[in-house]
């Protein structure tokens, strides 16, 4: 009877665990395993692919283009941890901007401490680093605590006032944080084993490339893991998920810290690619942009935060374009510099709410789904 | 002393402004269950037609009476247009339309006017009058308070007194018993966002002359505020939120 079961019913009997070394580092989830091997195997494979492949492209590329690439991947870091929290746990955060500019400020504090106690090394950058995780993760903690207690409207206004307080604490604390001017710190250069006229715009995007594919691996196991699952369950009905044995107050915190961990750590990759932090970069509008773009790309889904990190990039340059492009009277087109993108990305977040409220992804699913009908009939 | 009555003189008319922008949130939680993340872009907006008005005819009465019609216009608009197709098998639909109707109002009253802060009139002296010695209030700060005195009192008459307050209550409070009963549900809900959103247009052109001037994000911080003031009052409770928004003035 088991011999003639097709082999990707998940339904199947448990058979005897694949001999992979790897299972046992990372004992994933129980079930999915079982059918098509190790969760953390193929998402490292993954990984290393896209990660090749990127290097390469990078290795093509004009400066200000490895610069983009750079920019995109810390966006991804924040957004793939974003998407979890808002897509999966259902929890609205609007203060992710605000805890981007933690990680920023972080990195640039230790990064000018070093360089006040004159302290050179390799090691600096993924210390800083680390202490942005550390900090925001912490900064997370606090107002994970305070989210566990709010829902739906409540807790975006919450974070909300989250996202206006901190750029304000950046002004008010001029001696430690340097106002409006914000501060700056030396310049990542690419390490010396790779020869004296290496594009340091390429170095950069390999620093950001290997947060993003650390933090989308991460995200990537964690959302097929139990863990990923009680999040779901948290999400969809609380009630159920407290009788399932759900601590559902730790579960929704736990789902702020890890989220809040990776924003920190890409406003410190943010931050490094510049080498300065000011607080008009982290205002309220970053919050909304990064909402932008994981609605696009589709709430909760790893591959819509990619899509929508892309965007982010690429929408952030339409506006210069466009004046290249057409001739436009000065005042207009001073006008048009910070407001175009704007505008563009409220209209993309209402359009796509309304027309495609799975975004991207869930567009594409909804278009398969349809096609077959005896799912629609099931749907109804 | 003279410190203390003089903060709380201040404190009642800021209060007040707050109190009649949380009534706005406080509207349309109560007619369509959503907090309406967009208020203060939608006033910002409604204000800079309201100061055109008064630049455009040198009267401020004129340009108040614009910005209140183009907050009951937009609001109306806004229901119609965008939120009344927006699903509702998610709870944080409304509030990521709102937040995508903030960044595209901010972008065009940006792109039409400048990011730069233009200088808006306030119709009295903002000083204060001394009374017995002790700087109590500024004329404007009693036109403020006489405002939205005045406002809360006209909508708790339409609420409790009119038969379409009634249609309102009855839509917000049992929809479907009352779309049996024959009330246009739907025209409720558009009512109670004109309302709102001419009650938050008024709200802007009281705080905007208080403040730095015209500039698209000039609700911003008003809008936190009053959104505090809305929660720890009760989103629907008038009087409590009224304590609320005095206190955190």
């Amino acid at each position: 009877m088991t011999a003639t079961q097709p082999p990707d019913v998940s339904t199947v009997a448990p058979r005897p665990a694949t001999p992979s070394p790897l299972r046992r580092l990372w004992p994933g989830p129980p079930g999915t395993a079982g059918a098509r091997g190790s969760t953390l195997l193929r998402h490292l494979i993954l990984a290393v692919l896209a990660g090749t492949a990127v290097v390469l492209v990078t290795n093509q590329l004009a400066p200000y283009q490895n610069l983009q690439v750079a920019r995109v991947c810390a966006f991804l870091c924040v957004t793939a941890g974003y998407t979890v929290l808002v897509g999966l746990n259902g929890q609205l955060s609007l203060g992710h901007g605000a805890l981007m500019a933690t990680g920023a400020y972080t990195v640039a504090l230790v990064q000018q401490g070093f360089e006040e106690g004159a302290v050179q090394g390799r090691w600096i950058l993924p210390l800083s680093l680390l202490l942005a995780v550390g900090v925001t993760a912490a900064a997370g903690l606090v107002i994970g605590l305070a989210a566990a207690r709010l829902r739906g409207p409540y807790l975006a206004g919450v974070t909300l006032a989250v996202a206006t307080l901190v750029p304000a604490i950046t002004t008010i604390f001029t001696d430690v944080f340097n106002g409006e001017q914000g501060l700056r710190f030396p310049m990542e250069t690419p390490p010396a084993f790779l020869g004296a006229y290496f594009q340091p715009e390429r170095w950069l995007a390999w620093v950001a490339l290997l947060a993003a594919l650390l933090t989308m691996l991460l995200m990537a196991n964690l959302v097929r893991s139990r863990f990923g699952r009680s999040l779901r369950a948290v999400r969809d009905d609380e009630v159920a998920a407290r009788l399932a044995g759900i601590h559902v107050a730790r579960n929704q915190v736990l789902a702020f810290v890890v989220s809040a961990a990776c924003a920190g750590l890409g406003g410190g990759v943010y931050a490094v690619l510049t080498a300065t932090v000011a607080p008009g970069k982290f205002a309220l509008d970053l919050s909304l942009f990064l909402l932008m773009a994981i609605v696009i790309g589709g709430l909760g889904s790893l591959a819509g935060a990619i899509w929508g990190a892309v965007l982010l990039v690429a929408l952030q340059d339409l506006p210069s374009l466009i004046t290249e492009t057409f001739t436009l009277p000065s005042g207009l087109a001073q006008r048009l510099e910070g407001n175009l993108a704007l505008a563009v990305f409220g209209l993309i977040l209402i359009v796509a709410m309304l027309v495609a409220p799975g975004g991207l992804q869930g567009a594409a699913r909804t278009l398969t789904a349809r096609l077959r009908p005896d799912r629609r009939a099931a749907r109804r | 002393m003279d410190r203390f009555l003089f903060l709380t003189f201040d404190g009642l008319s800021t209060g007040a402004v707050y109190a009649a922008f949380a009534l706005a949130l406080v509207l349309i939680w109560r007619a369509a269950r959503l907090v309406n993340f967009a208020q203060g872009a939608m006033a910002v907006a409604t204000a800079y037609v309201g100061y055109a008005v008064v630049s455009a005819t040198g009267s401020y009465w004129l340009g108040f009476g614009a910005a209140v019609l183009a907050g009951l216009a937009l609001g109306a608009l806004v229901e119609r247009v965008l939120m009344r197709f927006v699903g509702h098998a998610n709870p944080l639909n409304d509030v990521i339309v709102a937040l995508g109707l903030v960044l595209l109002i901010q972008a065009v009253l940006g792109i039409v006017f400048g990011n730069e802060y233009r200088p808006a009139a306030a119709p009295f002296d903002t000083d204060a009058l001394s009374v017995g010695g002790i700087s109590a209030m500024s004329p404007y700060d009693l036109w403020v308070l006489g405002a939205v005195l005045a406002v809360v009192v006209l909508l708790g008459l339409l609420f409790t007194r009119t038969p379409i307050g009634l249609r309102m209550r009855a839509s917000a409070f049992a929809p479907e018993v009352s779309r049996l009963l024959g009330v246009n549900v739907g025209r409720m809900l558009t009512v109670g966002w004109a309302l709102a959103a001419a009650v938050g247009a008024l709200a802007g052109m009281l705080v905007i002359p208080t403040g730095l001037g015209l500039h698209p994000h000039a609700m911003d911080l008003v809008f936190v505020i009053a959104f505090t003031a809305a929660v720890v009052g009760g989103l629907d409770s008038p009087a409590a939120r009224w304590s609320a928004a005095c206190w955190s003035a």
